[in-house]
């Protein structure tokens, strides 16, 4: 059993979502990223969704990507991020651990050879923020050969059709994009989007987490009462990070106090 | 089923957020059938004609040539309304933006021609237009900025990363993301996802069928060879669309060898060959070994970007095109030598085709044609030249 069926199945025991936060790797150097991932993972994060920094990231608004600007000013390779998660993993074996991406990092590793180092890494799923199902095919196959979950986002404006190809190819759970743009709370998550959460689920896909625009204990229980399995915050703990370790600490315990 | 694959060879394809793909097929579907349908062309035709001054004359630069045994014919793209072949395409794209029932254009801009370009088409059709530049570029090309705010676009200057194109992709494109629903991307280059590179190519086709029929007009053959300078590739992909069945007809696309191939400073990612994916295409990418993205060098900021239109990627793979690289330097002498012999101030662009040219000319030993494609004039880079030159 993969480590977010056993997270999703003993959520749902308890009758909980899952919240999931997100931080760039190696922001702003790689010893106090650590300390900032195991302190989320203390006060409460039930998985973590970790970002491997890249020079163009389209898909993140101006938080993520002065994180990822810091990481990679702070020396953060692809290799030294990976060495990050694996410490995790040998801190907390059981902890689902995901990994957010663009496209040309994983091509220029070899995309066999990316996935390959993901899973040696103790990464549990891979999602490839600049890949559509259209171009995932050779992305996915590579991530279900070397036993990595593959994840694809489930945007607003989706067709029936894509919804299809998302709950079929995702794994471990679909990142549900709440609203149209780039990540950041500077623009909050849109409405509940039922029906496209009630789509996923005649599709049978994985647990569907809520992510872009997540940054108050609200909107956690807004996407868990409209039915998502689960949310990601990714500017809102970012900036936590920036303040101090403990308005990070208090952050993540506030988030997913409001998932119980 | 679409009549383009988003692939040219293993270059091109749609490496975007999920978000964006309804967009892109949204402007696939308007594209292709545009193309088909005859009141787009005649609308098309007349705003070409009577808007933009086309069709641009060919130009034998009689003075120009260094060898008596060459001659050099000029493609005076330069000619067109807002000095640079960027307004074919844009022009184009105005009219799809309106077939789609969008109100507002974003773009991205490099040396500002495009951008200047989509703000007279967006001020000639009503539609509201907001272009990002570098914020190094905005600086470099002050004249442009301030051409685009007289016609009424907002110019967003853009401070992350080089400051360069390059970033002003990336903002481009997050806007798009938030606003695809009102707004449509109007991208400058042949590259970035499908299907631009194609509808980037066929609006841009122009230019080679009209050069090929003026060529045999003016001396009953075609050319030896036909040259341009190659940043994202448009206005040479322009040129050789129409060349590229033609199998004796060289292709030459002249990439900003910068401070020099050997320096690092530079702006050719063909002559590196190495392959990435970045702003929506796999195409040849300047990029680390770990894959993060180079910043480009050229004293062009029209060629200063690290990624190449993915179909010159495949052009140069399969050898039917040739790219080669000129330095900062070279453009320049050839910028001058230009301004001289025939009293054209050409833009620095161009000028690198120039360059090609005229080394090539010098060096021939045999009769030759050659047919430059000068994309654009010079007056926006009169800054660049003046400074160089300790001028201001």
């Amino acid at each position: 059993m993969s480590l977010y069926n056993a997270l999703f199945a003993r959520l749902k025991a308890n009758n909980e979502g899952a919240f999931i936060p997100f931080l760039t790797l190696g922001d702003p150097d790689l010893e106090t990223s650590f300390e900032h991932l195991c302190l989320m993972v203390e006060n409460g994060a039930d998985a973590l969704e970790l970002g491997m920094p890249f020079s163009d990231p389209v898909a993140d608004g101006p938080t993520i990507q002065a994180a990822t600007l810091r990481a990679l000013g702070a020396g953060t390779t692809p290799t030294k991020a990976l060495a990050l998660i694996r410490r995790l993993k040998d801190k907390y074996p059981q902890l689902p651990v995901g990994l957010l991406t663009y496209a040309n990092l994983v091509f220029a590793a070899g995309i066999d050879q990316f996935y390959q180092d993901a899973k040696a890494a103790g990464v549990d799923s891979v999602l490839v923020a600049d890949v559509p199902i259209k171009e995932s095919a050779p992305f996915v196959a590579a991530a279900k050969a070397a036993g990595v979950a593959p994840v694809m986002i489930a945007p607003p404006n989706a067709s029936e059709a894509t919804l299809k190809a998302v709950a079929e190819l995702s794994e471990g759970y679909v990142y549900l994009v709440s609203r149209a743009g780039v990540t950041g709370t500077e623009t909050a998550a849109g409405k509940p989007l039922g029906h496209i959460i009630d789509t996923l689920k005649r599709f049978e896909s994985a647990p569907v987490v809520l992510g872009f625009g997540i940054g108050e204990p609200s909107q956690v229980r807004a996407a868990l009462a409209a039915g998502c399995d689960g949310a990601i915050s990714g500017s809102a703990t970012v900036k936590a990070a920036e303040r101090s370790p403990q308005a990070l600490a208090r952050f993540v315990e506030g988030m997913k106090a409001a998932s119980r | 089923m679409s009549r383009f694959s988003p692939y040219f060879g293993e270059f091109g394809g749609t490496y975007v957020p999920e978000i964006l793909v309804p967009a892109l097929d949204q402007l696939t579907e308007a594209f292709e059938s545009a193309l088909d349908d005859p009141e787009f062309h005649q609308e098309l035709g007349k705003l070409l004609k009577h808007y933009a001054g086309r069709p641009t004359p060919l130009f034998e630069a009689t003075h120009l040539s260094p060898n008596p045994l060459v001659r050099i014919f000029l493609k005076r793209e330069d000619l067109v309304h807002g000095g640079a072949h960027k307004t074919n395409q844009v022009l184009a794209q105005g009219l799809l933006t309106q077939r789609m029932g969008k109100k507002e254009i974003i773009a991205e801009t490099g040396a500002g021609q495009h951008g200047v370009a989509t703000a007279m088409v967006a001020a000639m059709l009503g539609l509201k237009a907001r272009i990002y530049m570098g914020a190094k570029d905005c600086e470099r090309q002050q004249p442009n900025v301030y051409r685009m705010k007289l016609m009424g676009a907002e110019v967003i200057p853009v401070h992350s990363g080089s400051g360069t194109l390059k970033d002003a992709v990336n903002e481009a494109l997050r806007d798009w993301a938030a606003n695809y629903d009102s707004a449509h991307y109007l991208l400058g280059t042949a590259a970035g996802p499908h299907p631009f590179p194609h509808l980037v190519r066929e609006f841009q086709r122009i230019i080679g069928k009209e050069a090929k029929a003026q060529m045999l007009e003016a001396i009953g053959r075609l050319p030896d060879a036909a040259i341009a300078c190659v940043g994202g590739g448009s206005n040479a992909i322009g040129l050789f669309a129409d060349f590229i069945e033609e199998k004796d007809v060289e292709l030459v696309g002249v990439e900003p060898g910068g401070e020099g191939l050997d320096t690092g400073k530079h702006g050719a990612p063909i002559h590196l060959a190495r392959t990435g994916i970045l702003h929506g295409m796999k195409s040849y990418l300047m990029q680390d070994s770990d894959g993060q993205v180079e910043e480009s060098h050229s004293i062009s900021a029209g060629l200063d970007y690290p990624a190449v239109g993915p179909q010159h990627a495949y052009l140069a793979q399969t050898g039917r095109a040739q790219y080669v690289a000129v330095t900062d330097d070279e453009a320049i002498e050839a910028f001058k030598t230009l301004c001289r012999a025939e009293g054209i101030i050409p833009a620095i662009e161009s000028s690198h085709a120039l360059a090609y040219a005229l080394k090539r000319a010098a060096e021939a030993t045999k009769e030759e044609v050659l047919l430059v494609n000068l994309s654009g004039r010079g007056d926006k880079d009169l800054n660049t030249i003046m400074t160089l030159e300790g001028l201001q």
